[in-house]
């Protein structure tokens, strides 16, 4: 604030959040929900069910004014005996809507429901197949709103459709019987429905517009919201919070016109039905009047007029209703079965082995590959790790290291050549099965919510308390999860924000040894761990590396000298290759990257590859 | 934790829900009177909803009259004269009648409108105090809560919430004045007749009041329980490289399937509740008519009544059958909003635990000496004693440092600075005063502190390093960058300090997230510098560029340098070795060194294992 007032003049280089920009509307269109239909294809029975209940609802309620018209004419007409018939009607016609409209709507919301769960499940697991190169370029938040708001679009469609399906009969129905019990006055009555059509051709534009606009801004100013709180410590530290409280507030201020906006278009055309009801009322009233008048028309047939009349224009007002809904889902579903038809480039074969050899090699032969074939990052790359060898890969940013460990776990598939792990390549075994054997502890350590003793358990499903506690003895890890204040059972944070860096690590340590895999890959942490810490991961190492077929990423000195071979790489292909102390007798990159003040083997090294890889992945 | 307000961590799928039967008239009362705020909109709404109710009630009794004329026209002898009258009549009716309608779609409009206009008025005052409350919660807050349970609440029960107004209060009351004056009509028309028609209601109300408690209930688990699904479709997406890594695939389905299908089960509840209540309130409004029809038609044939009168009321009834049906979305939206609107005043009521001491003025710094005067903290009053008797003094253009093992207090310490908690006992002060004693916003412009991990914000590089400072001049932002040794990397990106971070910051490596974070918090050019751990994820060779480069432009500032790597900080002036929250050694470097205790150890230790590199430079 003192800032703006000392250099007024210059705009603040500063934004909070960003809108999503997609589109909100989209038409109709027949493969997409021909597809869509295949997810009521399980529920045929009940969705039969809905719809015929629908057509006995829309029946009961289309023939209420006629049971009434029934009974005022039998009343006229001073006939007791029609009119108990009469009211006997009424009676059956009230019970079958009510019962049918329970059915209807009961049976129609779970099946919304259920069908919803069932789209978002096949988007979820969908996700958990697709390549990661996918996954990578896409923000997670962009893959939440497919899960949660384009969803739910479509449940909001789903919900209302059995209804939008009675409505529509009604519409129909109520026609058919005006034209029926009297051809002149029905036509007469439904000529306003052309200047209802014409008006609403006129509107809709409108209205598409002002919804757009009220979409935008609500994601936009939601988009900031949720950027102040991921960054809310950031924030404060910074003392953002009057600024960023401005800039929120115009984006708030505009969604709130937006919003006033939408609301005053979808509002006018209350009114423009509302004078089309009474057009149509008073064309019953002078035309029907002066029939009844020359006898042509009896009172109650009049009656039962208004009140069809009346009930005309309820069908249309939800029908137009329905339409916007109809749009928003149809956009919702395009963007979802986008999702969808992303294709599973990594899957298992039809004829997929089982992997299961004790102490696997793991071998490249001659492999080439890039994310875009026509970039290849790893050339021509041949090695072998023995059964029960550490092996460490060494080499500046971009030199492929990552990629080697990705094609290890089939993450990808290769270009050219083969990587086999067993002796077997991996596109021949089922990708459980290659998960199972080979084990795999990331960079930056990554904790689920939920306790300490779930998160070492991850997915093995039958490993005891014991086993856990044991893994987390091997790995140092024990002390300092004893010390939280419950033990095992201690829930963590958001990511396991209350534990340091090296501890989450050790964790993701434990978890690798739970697992028990016969191949260990390991991605080992750039950052500087705590040298307490330090010494308890130097040691789980060894533990984690013994009896197993090990590649590691190496950036430690330590973990380097410790491995039984070296493998340094550069710019995707193999340059050298064996233990440190062969290395270090030849004067090649390896002896360089050692012995040079920019000796350390991370990122820093050769900072132009880096970038490259920046500028392709935002 | 414990005596904190009950704020569910992720709401996972085991925590029962607490439903507070009182709160309901609670807060719906207090959602309504944030629109009593806006008392000439309010009027403006109501007047209009009372209008639109009496223009309603004009076309039945127009309609009943025309039949009644034409009736009477046929039953008695022929009049010529009559007709013509009665076509007349018929005529003005049909006017009339257009024009009640007429009247009562604009009066719609405009109530309908003003609704949703206040509606909207009353979430952006939500949303911009949501907003507001949680920048001012303190640290202490952020701690214990998921960042997504606050997206949810902030925009998910904050929709909630504001459909209160224009879903169910200006319709509950649009329908009680309809019910009232066709009441009132039907009343003088006929007692007996009235009570008829309208007996369902006392039925209806009571059949709805049942539903719309246990469709509260059901609202709030089923919120809680999609709170929770949400969360593991988040964690799965932001951690599938672990799932893979693990196969996970199946174990994540599992997990999946378990969520959704607990909020499935509650969905169903929620529907079969909704729509028995909407099956009670049909029957017996159906059993009114039925009864009216059956009473009415019986006094038409009796000569009591005419068949106008009859059509009359049933035209009532069937417009009050609209907003009747209404009555179940009501309440669903009451419920809605009654768990919603709870979660949401449960986070604006929550007072910060730090704040502005109601005397309080900014800090005037004049020798710039940070002072920690025998300090005792806790995160809890009832749980461990994380910082115990610290006391220590960095005057202006000296540097302490601070090492010990995880968990010891180092970055509490940090944290005490800035004030983003408050201490337990003893004090902090800035050239002797208090910081409890001076305004936030002075005392955090003059303390930066750098975090171990940086948060980069999803805008363009230049933004991120001018965060603290986005009025500063380009020099100022490129002369933080060179001091942090990321002006280089920046300038070498395709739009330079215009190019976007990518979500979160992934596509930066984790060095240099650290050193854009450095520089961002030498911008705004504070008078401490706190630097916690900060740069540990960049390596040895970089890190000592930034040190002597930050040792320039920090030289007559109090710094303090919490590192685990002992070449970063073992120049300082006064080293702290910190161990369970206790100052166990101190010292210089060299002392400690000589000392020949803990801090020896670690020094020997580190030598030996890491810092061969360190040496060979």
């Amino acid at each position: 604030m003192s800032e703006a007032a000392a250099a007024p003049k210059r705009a603040p280089r500063a934004s909070l959040g960003s809108p999503e920009g997609d589109d909100v509307f989209g038409a109709f269109d027949p493969r997409v929900a021909r597809r869509f239909l295949a997810y009521l294809k399980p529920h045929r029975r009940s969705f039969i069910i809905a719809q015929v209940a629908v057509l006995f609802s829309a029946a009961g309620q289309l023939s209420m004014p006629l049971v009434i018209g029934w009974v005022t004419q039998s009343v006229i007409a001073h006939d007791v005996g029609r009119f108990h018939l009469a009211l006997a009607a009424f009676a059956v016609a009230a019970a079958a809507f009510a019962a049918m409209f329970f059915l209807e709507e009961w049976l129609s919301q779970r099946l919304a429901n259920r069908v919803i769960f069932d789209v978002r499940r096949h988007m979820f697991a969908h996700f958990q197949d697709i390549s990661l190169s996918f996954m990578d370029k896409t923000h997670v938040g962009r893959l939440m709103s497919r899960l949660q708001g384009d969803v739910n679009s479509l449940q909001e469609f789903l919900e209302n459709t059995t209804g939008a399906v009675g409505d529509f009969v009604q519409l129909i129905g109520i026609a058919v019987i005006l034209v029926a019990i009297d051809v002149k006055l029905g036509l007469l009555t439904l000529t306003v429905l052309p200047a209802l059509i014409g008006l609403r051709a006129i509107w809709l534009p409108y209205s598409k517009v002002a919804f757009r606009l009220a979409r935008d801004a609500s994601s936009t100013a939601n988009s900031a919201l949720a950027e102040n709180i991921n960054g809310v410590r950031t924030v404060q530290e910074t003392r953002r919070e009057a600024l960023n409280f401005q800039l929120y507030a115009e984006k708030a201020q505009e969604n709130f016109r937006a919003q006033a906006h939408a609301a005053w278009i979808s509002q006018i055309m209350i009114p423009t039905v509302d004078i089309l009801t009474g057009v149509a009322l008073g064309i019953v009233v002078v035309v029907g009047g002066s029939e009844v008048l020359n006898s042509h028309l009896s009172v109650g047939v009049m009656v039962a007029f208004v009140f069809y009349v009346q009930k005309f224009f309820d069908p249309v007002r939800m029908l137009s209703m329905q339409y916007t809904i109809m749009q928003r889902a149809m956009a919702a579903a395009h963007r979802i079965f986008e999702v969808l038809d992303v294709p599973v480039t990594i899957a298992d074969r039809p004829d997929a082995r089982v992997l299961a050899v004790e102490a696997p090699t793991v071998e490249f032969r001659h492999v080439t590959f890039g994310y875009d074939p026509a970039r290849p990052i790893l050339h021509d790359v041949s090695f072998q790790v023995r059964p029960r060898e550490v092996v460490a890969l060494v080499g500046p940013t971009g030199s492929g290291k990552t990629s080697i460990i990705s094609l290890t776990h089939r993450f990808y598939d290769v270009d050219q050549g083969q990587v086999l792990v067993g002796g077997v390549d991996v596109r021949d075994v089922s990708l459980d099965s290659l998960g199972r054997t080979i084990g795999m502890v990331l960079q930056e350590p990554f904790l689920f919510t939920g306790t300490i003793e779930e998160n070492i358990r991850y997915n093995t499903e039958g490993a005891s308390l014991e086993t856990i506690v044991a893994a987390a003895r091997a790995v140092s890890a024990h002390d300092f999860i004893m010390r939280l204040p419950e033990g095992y059972q201690t829930p963590l944070g958001q990511r396991g924000r209350n534990l340091s860096m090296g501890q989450r690590q050790l964790i993701s340590f434990a978890r690798a040894l739970v697992a028990d895999p016969q191949v260990l890959i390991l991605d080992e942490a750039t950052a500087n761990i705590d040298s307490f810490t330090e010494q308890a991961i130097q040691k789980a190492l060894k533990v984690l590396f013994a009896g197993r077929t090990c590649m590691v990423i190496a950036h430690r000195l330590a973990t380097i000298r410790d491995a039984d071979r070296i493998v340094v790489l550069q710019a995707g292909r193999i340059l050298e290759q064996g233990s440190h102390d062969e290395l270090m007798a030849t004067d090649g990159l390896y002896r360089h990257l050692y012995t040079s003040a920019h000796a350390s083997f991370d990122d820093e090294a050769v900072a132009a590859t880096g970038d490259a890889e920046f500028a392709t992945r935002t | 934790m414990s005596e904190k307000p009950p704020i569910g961590r992720g709401a996972g799928p085991s925590s029962a829900p607490t439903v507070d039967v009182s709160a309901m008239p609670a807060v719906l009362s207090r959602i309504a009177r944030l629109a009593l705020r806006y008392p000439w909109r309010m009027a403006l709404t109501f007047v209009t909803s009372l209008l639109a109710a009496l223009a309603s009630l004009m076309a039945p009794q127009l309609i009943g009259g025309s039949i009644d004329a034409a009736h009477r026209m046929m039953t008695s002898a022929v009049h010529p004269g009559d007709a013509a009258a009665v076509k007349a009549l018929l005529m003005r009716n049909a006017f009339l009648i257009l024009a009640a309608t007429s009247l009562r779609g604009v009066l719609t409009l405009a109530s309908g409108y003003q609704s949703e206009y206040l509606s909207q008025r009353v979430a952006l005052d939500l949303r911009t105090a949501f907003f507001q409350q949680l920048q001012r919660l303190s640290f202490g807050f952020h701690d214990r809560i998921h960042s997504g349970d606050l997206i949810t609440r902030g925009m998910l029960d904050l929709e909630g919430a504001r459909a209160l107004i224009n879903g169910a209060i200006f319709p509950a009351v649009s329908l009680v004045l309809l019910a009232a004056f066709v009441a009132w009509r039907m009343l003088a028309l006929d007692p007996v007749m009235t009570l008829i028609g309208l007996g369902f209601i006392p039925f209806a109300g009571a059949s709805l009041g049942r539903m719309g408690f246990r469709l509260r209930v059901t609202w709030l688990r089923v919120q809680q329980l999609m709170s929770a699904l949400t969360l593991a479709m988040e964690e799965n997406l932001q951690g599938i490289r672990v799932v893979r890594a693990f196969a996970g695939r199946a174990f994540e389905l599992g997990k999946y399937d378990a969520a959704a299908n607990a909020v499935l089960t509650f969905q169903y509840r929620r529907i079969t509740l909704r729509f028995a209540g909407v099956l009670g309130m049909q029957v017996s409004f159906y059993i009114s008519l039925g009864l009216l029809l059956w009473y009415g038609g019986t006094k038409v044939l009796a000569g009591q009544m005419t068949p106008g009168r009859l059509t009359e009321f049933v035209a009532y009834m069937m417009l009050l059958l609209g907003p009747i049906r209404q009555i179940a979305i009501i309440f669903n939206s009451m419920a809605r909003a009654t768990s919603s609107g709870g979660r949401l005043f449960e986070i604006l009521d929550l007072q910060p635990e730090v704040a502005d001491a109601p005397n309080a003025e900014p800090l005037r710094p004049t020798e710039g000496t940070l002072r920690f005067e025998h300090v005792d903290f806790r995160y809890d009053p009832a749980g461990r004693q994380v910082l115990s008797d610290i006391s220590f003094e960095v005057g202006a253009g000296k540097t302490l440092g601070i090492v010990g093992p995880p968990g010891s207090g180092k970055s509490t310490i940090a944290n005490l600075i800035p004030r983003f908690y408050d201490v337990s006992g003893g004090r902090i002060t800035i050239d002797g005063t208090d910081i409890r004693e001076v305004t936030l916003a002075s005392l955090r412009e003059y303390v930066g502190l750098v975090q171990q991990e940086a948060f980069l914000f999803d805008a363009s590089v230049g933004h991120n390093v001018a965060y603290a400072d986005p009025w500063a001049e380009d020099a100022r932002i490129e002369g933080a960058a060179r001091t942090a040794q990321i002006h280089d990397h920046i300038a070498g990106l395709p739009g330079a300090y215009e190019t976007r971070v990518g979500e979160r910051g992934v596509a930066l490596s984790g060095g240099q997230r650290q050193r854009m974070s450095i520089a961002r918090g030498v911008v705004p050019g504070p008078g401490v510098m706190v630097f916690d751990d900060s740069t540990a994820a960049i390596d040895a060779v970089t890190e000592r560029k930034v040190r002597e480069a930050l040792a320039q432009a920090t030289a007559a500032k109090a710094t303090v340098i919490i590192a685990h790597r002992l070449s970063s900080l073992m120049h300082a002036d006064e080293i702290l070795l910190l161990d369970e929250g206790r100052i166990v050694e101190r010292g210089t470097h060299d002392e400690l060194v000589a000392r020949g205790g803990v801090y020896a150890d670690l020094f020997e230790l580190q030598s030996r294992m890491g810092s061969d590199l360190e040496d060979a430079a």
